[in-house]
């Protein structure tokens, strides 16, 4: 008996997934000979149905169908077939050409057949599922390796640090969706301290989307040096993108140049998604046209600008927010976004609230469809020197900071101390006169007790960092607590003659001592932390005593 | 950081009151404040000075224990003065306007020289 099995396919009709198909061999003539490409049975061929009733052996001339399953095993000499048939599903064909003695098959070569197929089906179904899995698997492990690639290429390029602008905090937040979009959001420390800031999103997900967007942002990179302009900036990046990007790929980009010194934003808009400039009586949209870069060349970008006012912010953001949906299929959508940034009133930052009504609407179970970033701007609300118009953003006008010091206290009452010494130490080489040297002692010493009595509740396991950064004219003390709950409230001079005639608390000077002892002095809410911003000009006509 | 330090020891020099404050003024100085200043008040002095010689750092609780002093101090009709306060923190009672309501000295004597003696 020459017989030969191989190559059996999946089941049959009624199933969602690609139709598996039972195959016809061909029916080797001579033992050696090797097999003839078998055959595939259509799910649609009546051989399959007939296969439903007919169980057992049956002999090919007696089939009666008109089917290409049939003419196919004719074809090939097939003269018995026995269908192997497992949980309902027709697996394959056991197929016998003709027998070498030229004789009918036995009854008994029947019998045998079948026995042969009832135990061969199951066996045949356990090997094809177990083959199933593994190429499952395979698929799975070159999708996750190629998720692993993309993933690896946005955070590397991703900046690591957010800048640190004096009057300035930025907040950046990035979650990649399970696929991995193109989101993307860049830093450039430009020339005169001025700062770059681009949010972009590649059209596509995975390692094609992360590829373009790491070259996006290196040409950015490089025609942000080059060109003063945001608008030429995006025209330069579009016209080198183009020719190189694959079909049906474009980023959408939005590039601005902030003037931290006087708070002048100048942007241009690729396409991306309109930023919102939240001041406090209104929420601005901050439009300007163009089209994506990569989908023409030798487009132009109009160039906007916007002044932001000390307590102002920008919000930048990508459609992974707006177009994320809640289990009802309804999108969070623009509209409703500009509701919650008019809505928000300070407290956590703008990025938390945002993601706490995000993770609310969208409820536990959301599968993120797209990447979500969100980028904010904000110009400190500013003490009283901040505003006096005789220094205009004095502290902000310089390029380089560098880092004297970062430490952290626990909150223990009197550790206000160790951080006056550690200040001391920092700052000895700055030449800050003995007079201005106490004062920022007392203002630091006093800053840092604020935020562990009232950030940190004096719970000893709440630090209070410190930070102390210079440039060539300003040194900055930031000192930031754990506890983003209670707002800190604005400097105001203590009524001395309410307290002396007990009808205060005799206490309440913290804010109005630091106030009184710096140049300027910033409050920046964080999430959870509060950081109070000291500034204190350096050299020059800068050492006045302390203001009265 | 360790306990804070203060001591405050009261001596009386014609007819005034002084107590001698060392260490650091912060919450930690609250009792000893106020038990010494309660004792000095107990002489029934002319002025009671307030002699921050001793004393290398204030923080905005102690100018809150100073403030507390200074409250009974004009409830009680008496004077109080202060000496031996760095330049920094001679500015600091002037930037909270301590200084308006408690003359400031430079040292001991000139204090003592601005209460009248009274007649023996």
């Amino acid at each position: 008996m020459t017989t030969l099995i191989r190559n059996f396919w999946q089941s049959l009709i009624g199933q969602s997934k690609p139709a598996p198909q039972a195959t016809v061999m061909p029916v080797v003539q001579r033992p050696r000979l090797p097999p003839k490409p078998s055959h595939e049975i259509a799910p649609n061929d009546p051989l399959v149905a007939y296969f439903q009733n007919a169980r057992g052996s049956v002999e090919v001339d007696r089939i009666n169908l008109d089917s290409p399953a049939v003419r196919a095993l004719k074809a090939a000499g097939v003269r018995m077939t026995v269908p192997l048939v497992s949980q309902g599903d027709l697996l394959g064909l056991l197929n016998l050409g003709p027998r070498l003695s030229e004789q009918d098959y036995s009854s008994d070569d029947r019998g045998l057949l079948n026995n042969l197929a009832s135990q061969a089906a199951p066996a045949l179904r356990v090997a094809q599922l177990v083959r199933q899995q593994q190429l499952e698997l395979q698929a799975r492990e070159r999708l996750e390796q190629e998720l692993r690639v993309a993933r690896l290429i946005q955070q590397t390029l991703l900046p690591k640090e957010l800048p640190s602008l004096p009057g300035w905090h930025v907040s950046a937040y990035y979650r990649p969706a399970r696929a991995v979009g193109g989101d993307f959001y860049d830093f450039l420390y430009l020339p005169d301290g001025r700062l770059g800031l681009v949010v972009g999103d590649v059209t596509d997900k995975g390692v094609p989307a992360a590829l373009v967007m790491a070259t996006t942002r290196a040409i950015l990179r490089s025609a942000a040096q080059r060109w003063d302009a945001p608008g030429r900036v995006l025209e330069q990046a579009n016209d080198l993108l183009h020719p190189d990007i694959p079909p049906k790929m474009f980023v959408t980009c939005l590039y601005a140049i902030l003037d931290p010194q006087n708070g002048r934003l100048r942007y241009a808009n690729a396409g991306h998604d309109v930023p919102y400039c939240r001041s406090s009586s209104e929420v601005k949209e901050l439009r300007a046209t163009g089209m994506p870069l990569g989908l023409m060349p030798g487009m132009s970008y109009e160039e906007k600008e916007a002044i932001l006012a000390p307590g102002e912010s920008v919000l930048f953001y990508s459609d992974g927010l707006v177009e994320a949906h809640n289990p009802q299929r309804a999108m969070f959508s623009f509209p409703y976004l500009r509701t919650l940034v008019e809505r928000h009133t300070g407290g956590a930052t703008l990025i938390d609230f945002l993601l706490a009504e995000l993770a609310e609407f969208t409820g536990a179970n959301w599968e993120q469809e797209d990447d979500v970033t969100l980028v904010t701007l904000q110009r400190a609300d500013t003490g009283q020197a901040a505003t006096d118009s005789s220094q205009p953003g004095h502290a902000i006008r310089d390029k380089e900071w560098r880092t004297l010091a970062e430490f952290t206290l626990p909150s223990e009452a009197g550790n206000e101390r160790l951080a006056m010494k550690e200040v001391t130490a920092a700052v000895q080489d700055l030449g800050l006169p003995p007079a201005r040297l106490e004062r920022l002692k007392t203002a630091v010493a006093e800053a840092t007790m604020n935020a562990m009595e009232h950030g940190n509740q004096n719970r000893p396991e709440l630090p209070v960092g410190i930070q102390l950064l210079a440039s060539e004219t300003v040194l900055a003390v930031r000192v930031t607590d754990q506890g983003g709950g209670q707002p800190i409230p604005d400097p105001h001079a203590p009524d001395l003659e309410a307290k002396l005639a007990g009808l205060q608390s005799p206490r309440g000077w913290g804010l109005f001592l630091i106030e009184k002892m710096v140049d300027e002095m910033h409050v920046i809410r964080d999430g959870g932390h509060h950081t109070l911003e000291l500034i204190m000009y350096l050299g020059g006509d800068n050492n006045a005593s302390a203001k009265l | 950081m360790p306990a804070q330090s203060f001591e405050a020891r009261v001596r009386r020099q014609g007819g005034i009151a002084i107590v001698d404050l060392h260490g650091e003024i912060n919450s930690f100085a609250d009792e000893g404040l106020s038990t010494a200043y309660a004792e000095a008040s107990s002489q029934n002095p002319a002025a009671i000075l307030l002699n921050f010689a001793g004393v290398d750092y204030i923080n905005s609780t102690g100018i809150a224990l100073i403030v507390g002093l200074l409250a009974q101090a004009r409830k009680s009709g008496r004077r109080l003065l202060t000496s031996g306060l760095s330049s920094h923190y001679v500015e600091i009672f002037q930037i909270t306007r301590l200084a308006d309501f408690m003359s400031i000295f430079s040292d001991e004597a000139s204090a003592l020289a601005s209460v009248p003696t009274p007649a023996s």
